[in-house]
């Protein structure tokens, strides 16, 4: 939309493509969109607790589901999508936080993304414990 | 080939309000070297081939924040950008982006000043303080809260790097809110109180969606959107604080 005020007759440029501009907002909205990849993976879950409410045979029917050949390609692609998504928000949470000193000294951005990273590993670590634990 | 035979080509976004309805590329050829700046190139333009070229521009050492346009794409102050890095070229040059354009490479900054002025960028005491009372005395710790904020030229580069300022001219934006940042983390500063209407609107920090490209373009590192960012938080913390406590979490 080319809007101009009325008295100085300034250009205002379109937005539209806007985000094809430049490859840095390119990689922001490919960070946004693995936002739906999380949004998909909820959805599944949450079936999956709904099935669970409904009794055995539609439990079995939707652990079944998830053995399918679509439904792994999807996992797949949204394992993908999230490990994207963890990327790319670690990169940019030093930015969300106060300044954080520790001994006097200021803890640096690249300090606080590995951390993001460590409790990943670390919770990943656990779980996957967890879950061959209880189906031992 | 030597310096002096060399030249480079230069295409300008041309808007001349008298005369066209939409911006136009113009192109020049500029004699190159290795010093040359992309300010120096236009100034180039402007005495030797075509006085009619608007562009700002004043300390040509990158602290008087007046020469910010786009170059090839992005956002740079053309003082401290070279053209040896930017061959074979052509280098396009274009006013910042998101601003309305008010003659080729000169934009409106009437909204920024605006937004600037809102903000009460200066301290203002907890208390009335007199001369006899002396100086105020900081830490080291307490001036590295705001040090870095306290950088901001005003040159309004990580306006243009800002899609949502570009979408929405309202939004505060990147370098305002770095400097309301600046003054409400000084230990001397009183003022946060006036300053937090601004910050919790919606044309406030929430208007920003963590984009993080202010901070790269920043040509003095102040990291706008950590300013930005971390006052998400605060202004959840003042919008519910104010249920425990009457006068609000200031």
């Amino acid at each position: 939309m080319n809007r101009k005020a009325a008295v100085s007759k300034a250009y205002v440029r379109p937005m539209h493509g806007w985000w094809r501009r430049d490859p840095f907002f390119v990689r922001y909205m490919a960070r946004e969109a693995t936002a739906l990849a999380v949004l998909a993976y909820a959805i599944v879950l949450t079936v999956g607790v709904v099935r669970l409410a409904q009794g055995e045979a539609a439990w079995n029917g939707w652990l079944q589901a998830l053995r399918s050949p679509w439904s792994l390609l999807l996992h797949a692609v949204l394992l993908v999508a999230m490990v994207v998504h963890a990327k790319s928000w670690f990169e940019i949470m030093p930015k969300t936080m106060p300044m954080i000193v520790i001994g006097g000294r200021r803890v640096g951005a690249a300090t606080i993304t590995r951390s993001g990273w460590a409790a990943t590993v670390v919770a990943s670590i656990a779980l996957l414990t967890i879950a061959w634990w209880l189906r031992r | 080939m030597s310096d002096a035979d060399r030249s480079v080509e230069i295409e300008v976004l041309r808007y001349r309000p008298e005369q066209e309805d939409a911006p136009v590329w113009q192109r020049y050829t500029v004699p190159y070297s290795d010093d040359l700046s992309v300010l120096q190139a236009l100034q180039h333009v402007k005495d030797e081939l075509d006085g009619t070229l608007s562009f700002r521009w004043s300390c040509r050492m990158a602290i008087c924040g007046s020469c910010g346009m786009m170059v090839n794409g992005k956002p740079a102050l053309s003082c401290q950008t070279f053209v040896r890095d930017l061959l074979p070229g052509p280098v396009r040059i274009e006013a910042l982006a998101h601003f309305p354009i008010e003659r080729d490479l000169v934009v409106n900054v009437e909204g920024f000043v605006r937004k600037l002025e809102s903000i009460k960028p200066y301290l203002i005491p907890k208390h009335p303080r007199t001369l006899a009372q002396g100086e105020y005395r900081q830490t080291p710790e307490q001036l590295e809260q705001f040090e870095q904020f306290s950088s901001c030229i005003n040159c309004m580069l990580c306006y243009a790097a800002c899609p949502q300022f570009g979408l929405d001219p309202e939004f505060t934006g990147p370098g305002v809110l770095a400097l309301l940042h600046r003054y409400n983390a000084d230990s001397r500063d009183g003022g946060r109180a006036q300053r937090m209407e601004v910050l919790n609107a919606e044309e406030g920090v929430w208007s920003c969606t963590a984009v993080g490209y202010c901070s790269e373009v920043c040509p003095k590192h102040v990291d706008p959107a950590n300013a930005v960012n971390q006052n998400k938080v605060n202004s959840a913390k003042d919008y519910f604080l104010r249920f425990l406590s009457p006068k609000g979490a200031t």
